[in-house]
């Protein structure tokens, strides 16, 4: 006898398994599960029943979890067999032919039913709703023997059938009630334009026209409308609409509305009682996308897993048809209305139709046709309501023309060959993408980068990569939510790990894990090194840097590179260096015969090849001539760029040099979320590349121009420029400050770009800028962080035999 | 002949490689041999492991990776490495060589064996 607890699910569809599958990858000998399903199929992806129709898929690509799959993970799974009856009191579940299962906890993913509207001759023969497998074969059978179908209904299910079924060579008319097709998504001018697109693509209208009656004696033969006219079909598709399937709940005696009544957890009314899916009503709403599903889920799971913390807090929806070649996306309040602000494209001619709705500088809504290659860019600024007043002015042109490397022009994922590139760090072609999205029934941007690798390494693909699973999966796809736990041990952000740190005084890592339940005992390689820096740059003077959760690089300061070896930079100052230090470096490489001293581009000298053993005596011979690590392998500050200035430039304004290497002087040693790195040009020339650093410092005549959040890597970013100050004391202050803002606030690897762009410049410069009091006390945490990181590692190695096991083999054989 | 003949009599033996504290927790330290560096690992729970010191991904040296569970994370590429198999962990594919260890009274020992 097991003394498992029991989980039966009614209801084996994506909702209901997507559930389990979240709940077996947390914990998966907790519960003894059994499956109740009314068809007889495993589960599969129902929202890809419009390609099967269209001939693109077949019902074996769509399988999501095979027969295989259950036996797999220890599930019964009874197919075919309709619950009738749940004895709550006696916790049974009781089918159709009479299995009986007894619950601990009962899970209703029941689903929905397509909504048949009650007029004369609905259930004639050749009358079918869209709704699942047996609807497309249906559909399928008839379109070979019969040639006039009616669609009714002109939302999103209406015209992907209608679609399909002109593809599989039908005469297709498409009933709607109203004025505007897809009128829940678009708006009138969208909904125009996605008219004549399909009128052209052959499908006929009948807009405005209400369903009298359908016609036919033992089979349709017709639909005739209100007003009297008629239509011939040989098939007519409802496509009206669902409604939640809550017959089961309402019998069994659990509070329904619309959908089954439930709770932020997913519980209903009887709290041994779940439900997740299109069957609920949460919050007054209730969902017929895929996404918020599997939020639900999610939610379920760790709430059937006994952490009890995640919470449902309903979803942000979006929109896109699986027509192919028709490009449409909607998300949010798309219609505006008083107090919203439209901003629109409109190239008729072209068949583009752009329309963002902005209140309070967000973005509320949405509609895109012809062009939706951003569309998961909006829908991200839009779910996490970020600021847009700064990208105003561009915004309606898309991300690329922010600089954003992902997004090169138009639609660039659908019209990518299979054997074209995406992912250039890990040789990604789109077929494999497209290969592993079906074959392994992906979903999410995470699940795809687990298993091809694509876009996991820079990350510059991103937004191809999403495109591609949104072209692939077509509507339901949504972009992950930025909110994303820190890493797979752990449900909650960055964010909230910062803030239990300082709320709860924290101060190592075991602490964080064990208040904060951490799901594996050690952690892993992405989250151990991002709490070893919350922690110490949260309590600088309490905590103990902890050298096993760093990266190698930053254990034994220096870079480890493809062969084992390591390279090394010696800091030098703002740029200068002496004939001393030149000669020191020449002796060095002689010495431990280095093969390879380059001159890198943070204006310094790089010691490659060196051998791990031999680190600590290069650093004792730098050391000897005075001269300290570069940090140029820590998330750090690396360097302070520098041009001449003043002191013999021609068109120096400031003394740049000298600048330079006071801020070097002053920041040295500091740990940061990501590399930091500074550059100061002594006249708006700008010689010193200062807008394309973490911070930058442009000299003109009549003070100093501070520039924040500049990259020059993957994704090239010019900064933003944060004010003009008059003095090197003021330029230091606002560094100081900025770099400990960043430092307390950003997440753990990201750099000061992507951070500016999540939290606004705006908020940046209200902290450094606004707020004097506020300035001071950031730049005085800084310093005061200082006094226990300004130590030179090397030194430390070198003389003090710090971590000399990190040097040495333990044992020598043979 | 002789001389091959007595280096893999050798292989056989459990061979000293140092005490357990020198290894430090979550951490690994590196064995030379006359085949190649292998790494010996010490869990959180103090459990030992050896792995052939050479990522199946592109030679990266696990030695330097990060601990965790029974896992190193390779620095190159970030591949995850099982102690025990030394299998990479799906959906990454591939296996580097492990070597018996035994730890007994705080001394760790190595067996070469192929």
């Amino acid at each position: 006898m097991s003394d498992k607890e029991k989980l039966v699910l009614i209801g084996n569809g994506m909702a209901g398994v997507r559930t389990l599958e979240e709940l077996l990858a947390v914990t998966s000998d907790k519960y003894e599960i059994t499956v109740f399903g009314a068809e007889p199929y495993g589960n599969y992806n129902r929202i890809l029943l419009s390609p099967v129709l269209a001939g693109e898929k077949t019902v074996d690509d769509i399988m999501l979890n095979s027969v295989q799959w259950y036996a797999d993970n220890n599930i019964t799974l009874h197919t075919g067999k309709k619950v009738v009856e749940v004895n709550r009191a006696r916790r049974e579940v009781i089918a159709e032919d009479g299995t009986t299962e007894r619950y601990d906890r009962l899970l209703l993913a029941t689903g929905s039913n397509p909504f048949i509207i009650p007029v004369p001759g609905s259930k004639l023969p050749g009358v079918v709703s869209f709704r699942d497998i047996y609807d497309v074969n249906a559909m399928l059978e008839a379109s070979r023997t019969r040639k006039k179908a009616v669609v009714i209904g002109g939302g999103l299910l209406g015209l992907e059938a209608a679609n399909g079924l002109l593809k599989q060579g039908m005469e297709v008319t498409v009933v709607h009630l109203l004025d505007t097709l897809m009128e829940r998504q678009l708006d009138k001018p969208a909904a125009a334009l996605l008219k004549i697109s399909l009128e052209q693509r052959g499908l006929k209208f009948s807009m405005e026209a209400q369903t009298d009656s359908i016609l036919g004696e033992e089979r349709v033969r017709g639909v005739r409308f209100k007003d009297g006219s008629e239509v011939e079909a040989d098939l007519v598709v409802m496509a009206v609409g669902i409604r939640p399937n809550i017959e089961l709940a309402k019998k069994i005696g659990l509070h329904c509305e619309r959908g089954i009544m439930v709770n932020d957890t997913m519980q209903t009314f009887d709290p041994r009682v779940y439900a997740v899916g299109e069957c609920v009503q949460h919050r007054g709403d209730t969902y017929g996308l895929v996404a918020p599903l599997f939020e639900q889920a999610k939610v379920c799971a760790n709430h059937l897993a006994g952490y009890g913390f995640a919470l449902y807090k309903g979803s942000v929806t979006s929109t896109k048809l699986k027509v192919t070649g028709i490009d449409l996306f909607s998300a949010g309040e798309f219609l505006g209305g008083e107090g919203y602000e439209d901003i629109v494209y409109k190239d008729p001619g072209h068949g583009v139709y752009k329309k963002l709705v902005l209140k309070d500088n967000q973005i509320r809504g949405a509609v895109m046709y012809g062009e939706t290659v951003d569309s998961s860019w909006y829908f991200q600024l839009l779910r996490d309501g970020t600021d847009v007043s700064e990208l105003r002015d561009s915004l309606l042109f898309g991300q690329h023309h922010l600089g954003d490397s992902g997004h090169g022009g138009q639609n660039v994922a659908a019209k990518m060959a299979d054997d074209a590139e995406v992912c250039g760090c890990n040789g990604v072609v789109k077929g494999n993408i497209v290969q592993a999205i079906t074959s392994k029934g992906l979903f999410t941007l995470e699940e795809v980068r687990a298993h091809t690798k694509a876009s996991a390494s820079c990350g510059s693909c991103t937004g191809l990569v999403e495109q591609i699973i949104a072209a692939t999966l077509g509507g339901d796809y949504s972009a992950a939510p930025k909110e994303k736990p820190l890493c797979a041990c752990t449900e909650h952000t960055h964010d909230d790990v910062r803030k239990t740190i300082r709320g709860q005084h924290l101060t190592s890592i075991r602490a964080v894990m064990d208040f904060m339940e951490w799901r594996s005992t050690d952690g892993c390689h992405k989250c151990r090194p991002a709490l070893n820096y919350y922690l110490i740059s949260t309590w600088p003077d309490e905590v103990q840097d902890d050298y096993q959760s760093r990266f190698i690089n930053e254990r034994v300061h220096a870079n480890i590179q493809k062969d084992g070896t390591y390279s090394v930079i010696p800091r030098m100052w703002g740029g200068l260096t002496t004939p001393d230090e030149l000669r020191a470096i020449a002796n060095v490489a002689d010495k431990f015969k280095i093969p390879t001293v380059k001159v890198t581009g943070g204006q310094r000298i790089d010691l490659l090849g060196v051998k791990k053993d031999d680190l600590p005596k290069v650093w004792a011979d730098l050391n000897a001539a005075g001269m300290v690590s570069g940090h140029a392998y820590g998330k750090s500050l690396r360097t302070v760029k520098t041009c001449v200035g003043s002191e013999w430039c021609r068109f120096g304004t400031q003394d740049s040099t000298g600048l330079g290497v006071k801020i070097e002087k002053m920041t040295w040693g500091s740990w940061t979320p990501h590399k930091f790195k500074v550059a100061v040009s002594g006249c708006p020339r700008n010689c010193a590349e200062a807008t394309i650093k973490d911070f930058g410092v442009v000299c003109v005549d009549s003070g100093y121009e501070l520039h924040v959040g500049g990259n020059g890597g993957v994704k090239v970013r010019a900064t933003d420029l944060l004010c003009k100050v008059e003095t090197e004391e003021e330029a230091m202050e606002y560094c100081a400050a900025f770099m400990q803002i960043y430092r307390e606030e950003a997440h753990y690897l990201e750099r000061t770009a992507p951070w500016i762009e999540r939290v606004g410049l705006s908020y940046v410069k209200s902290r450094v800028v606004d707020d004097e009091l506020g300035r001071k006390a950031l730049q005085q945490r800084f310093l005061d962080s200082q006094q226990h990181a300004q130590v030179d590692p090397w030194a430390e190695r070198a003389e003090k035999h710090v971590d000399a096991h990190e040097f040495v083999p333990i044992k020598q054989v043979g | 002949m002789t001389a091959n003949t007595a280096v893999n009599e050798m292989d056989n033996e459990w061979l000293e490689v140092g005490r357990l504290e020198d290894i430090p927790r979550l951490g690994s330290r590196l064995v030379r041999t006359s085949k190649g560096d292998v790494a010996v690992f010490r869990t959180a729970g103090d459990e030992v492991f050896a792995l052939n010191d050479r990522c199946p991904h592109k030679g990266g040296p696990l030695s330097q990776g990060i601990v965790f569970d029974h896992k190193v994370a390779c620095p190159l590429h970030n591949w995850c490495i099982e102690l025990q198999t030394g299998c990479a962990i799906a959906p990454d594919e591939g296996y580097t060589g492990t070597y018996p260890v035994n730890v007994e009274n705080g001394v760790v020992f190595l067996k070469l064996e192929d």
